[in-house]
């Protein structure tokens, strides 16, 4: 059976921070930090904001784009390394959210920022075997960098949401390809607040060996070479990666372009190619073909070959905000302001009343 | 509050489950099982609604000084909201500089964490209002 996605929904927090600022605070040269990452702002959730209402934003946003009934839903994978429970499933509430029926399996997934594609594959096989009609995979975060740690310049915060199913796709999800290896480059321990990672083991044997891997896989098993591909896009965890590793593949500048969020919102972690996939969605026309390939640290990568079809001229677009809506619609913060959002400052816990 | 009671007001907090009479028409946020006009006429005539989410600023005012809980939030604005359905609600107006903040101005629910119970409690989810461009 051909399975696609009959649905999309974006959201991204409205509050931004520049390099330059977080720069200002700790002595270090924000503006060149901002150019060895290609960053020139990050998104920033409000306190009352987590991957729970980010999930809920995004998730809504796809239902308003369709008539498909929720109670039709049969399957809900959130993907996150930020769930604020450590025990309670995100997706539980999303469900209750967007009004699903309780006869739906529901569970979180976590594998660094690919968790939210790993819970495309799921749907693909669920819908795929005719076990459930829809699945919605959602991929958010809301990322934190330690204070002065290089990533504070990038960890940020958003997320999409996918409804997968067999009739009606805007776009068929032809293959799927990944690729995984035990490589300890990032990673954060039970109870830690905030990550560690292994420095410049971060690039070359993590990043780019997986998403190569990853990418020249698909183009063997899909047939295809990368001029084939109108749109191209790549785990972001700053600006220059997902560049030199398109070109590595044989893909163009111009090809990721539309897909490459990073330098105006930071690294979303699990939003990240969810978020770019919905950017280039919103603007693609029926017959071209997307590139995308998902990265996890510890590690791993997914790919996938997508074409649009023919319904998305007559799929309600308007019915939500884009994601360039979305990443124009901000509002600049200092970092006083972001420390106190963050939690970075410690207070006394009050009680709901 | 309970963390039981919370639960239960889940469809209202959530996606604005409202009620509304049969006989007059009248909608109630919360729901409501009797119509406060028709009384008992209404009895079994009482209909689930969900509330549009949208509606208009009715009256605002500026908190500065928050209970501990909203302490990371201030100055914020509450807002008595008048829903497109004809009732009011009254719940934070978030997203906004509180000098932008107008009577009349349209806005729309979203969710967002309304409170937990300390850092090993349960997170409380309901809406709150954003403007509505
Ligand atoms: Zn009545």
């Amino acid at each position: 059976m051909q399975v696609g996605i009959v649905s999309y929904g974006a959201y991204v927090p409205h509050y931004r921070i520049t390099p330059q600022e977080i720069g200002r605070v700790w002595g270090t040269d924000g503006e060149l930090m901002s150019k060895n990452l290609l960053i020139f702002s990050k998104s920033v959730p409000s306190p009352d904001e987590d991957v729970i209402t980010i999930s809920v934003e995004a998730a809504r946003a796809m239902m308003k784009r369709t008539k498909v009934d929720p109670r039709l839903i049969g399957a809900l994978y959130v993907g996150s390394e930020s769930h604020p429970y450590a025990v309670k499933p995100t997706g539980t509430i999303v469900c209750e959210a967007i009004r699903t029926s309780p006869n739906i399996t529901v569970a979180d997934y976590e594998f660094a920022c690919k968790a939210g594609t790993a819970a495309i594959q799921t749907c693909m096989g669920l819908v795929g075997s005719g076990m459930v009609k829809y699945g919605v995979a959602i991929g958010a975060d809301t990322s934190q960098g330690a204070p002065g740690d290089p990533l504070e310049y990038s960890a940020s915060a958003g997320g999409a949401a996918y409804l997968i199913g067999s009739e009606e796709m805007i776009a068929t999800l032809n293959h799927t390809f990944s690729y995984t290896t035990d490589t300890p480059d990032f990673w954060r321990r039970e109870g830690q607040p905030y990550p560690s990672h292994g420095g410049r083991f971060t690039g070359e044997p993590a990043y780019f060996k997986h998403v190569q891997a990853a990418g020249k896989g698909l183009m063997n098993l899909a047939k295809t070479k990368p001029t084939d591909y109108a749109y191209a896009v790549f785990h972001q965890p700053n600006g220059k990666f997902p560049a030199r590793v398109a070109k590595m593949l044989g893909f163009t500048d111009k090809q990721i372009e539309v897909g490459l969020l990073t330098p105006q919102i930071g690294n979303t972690y699990s939003g990240a190619v969810p978020l770019g996939l919905a950017a280039i969605l919103d603007v693609a026309k029926p017959g071209e073909r997307i590139f995308v390939v998902a990265y996890g640290s510890g590690a791993g990568a997914d790919g996938f070959d997508i074409t649009v079809t023919d319904n998305i001229s007559n799929y309600d677009r308007k019915a939500a905000p884009s994601v360039k809506e979305l990443l124009e619609k901000k509002r600049m913060i200092d970092y006083a302001t972001y420390a106190k959002f963050r939690g970075k400052i410690r207070m006394q816990e009050g009680e709901v009343s | 509050m309970s963390t039981a009671r919370l639960w239960r007001e889940n469809p209202s907090r959530y996606n604005l489950a409202a009620s509304k009479c049969g006989v007059c028409g009248k909608v109630f946020f919360p729901p409501r099982n009797v119509c406060s006009t028709c009384h008992r006429k209404s009895i079994g005539k009482m209909e689930q609604l969900l509330l549009s989410g949208e509606g208009e600023v009715y009256s605002y005012s500026v908190v500065h000084e928050a209970p501990s809980q909203f302490e990371m939030l201030k100055p914020y604005v509450l807002a008595m909201v008048r829903m497109d359905e004809g009732v009011m609600l009254t719940s934070q107006l978030i997203d906004v500089d509180p000098k932008e903040v107008d009577i009349g101005m349209r806005v729309k629910t979203t969710l967002r964490k309304v409170g937990e119970d300390g850092p090993a409690g349960v997170i409380y989810y309901g809406y709150k209002f954003t403007p509505n461009p």
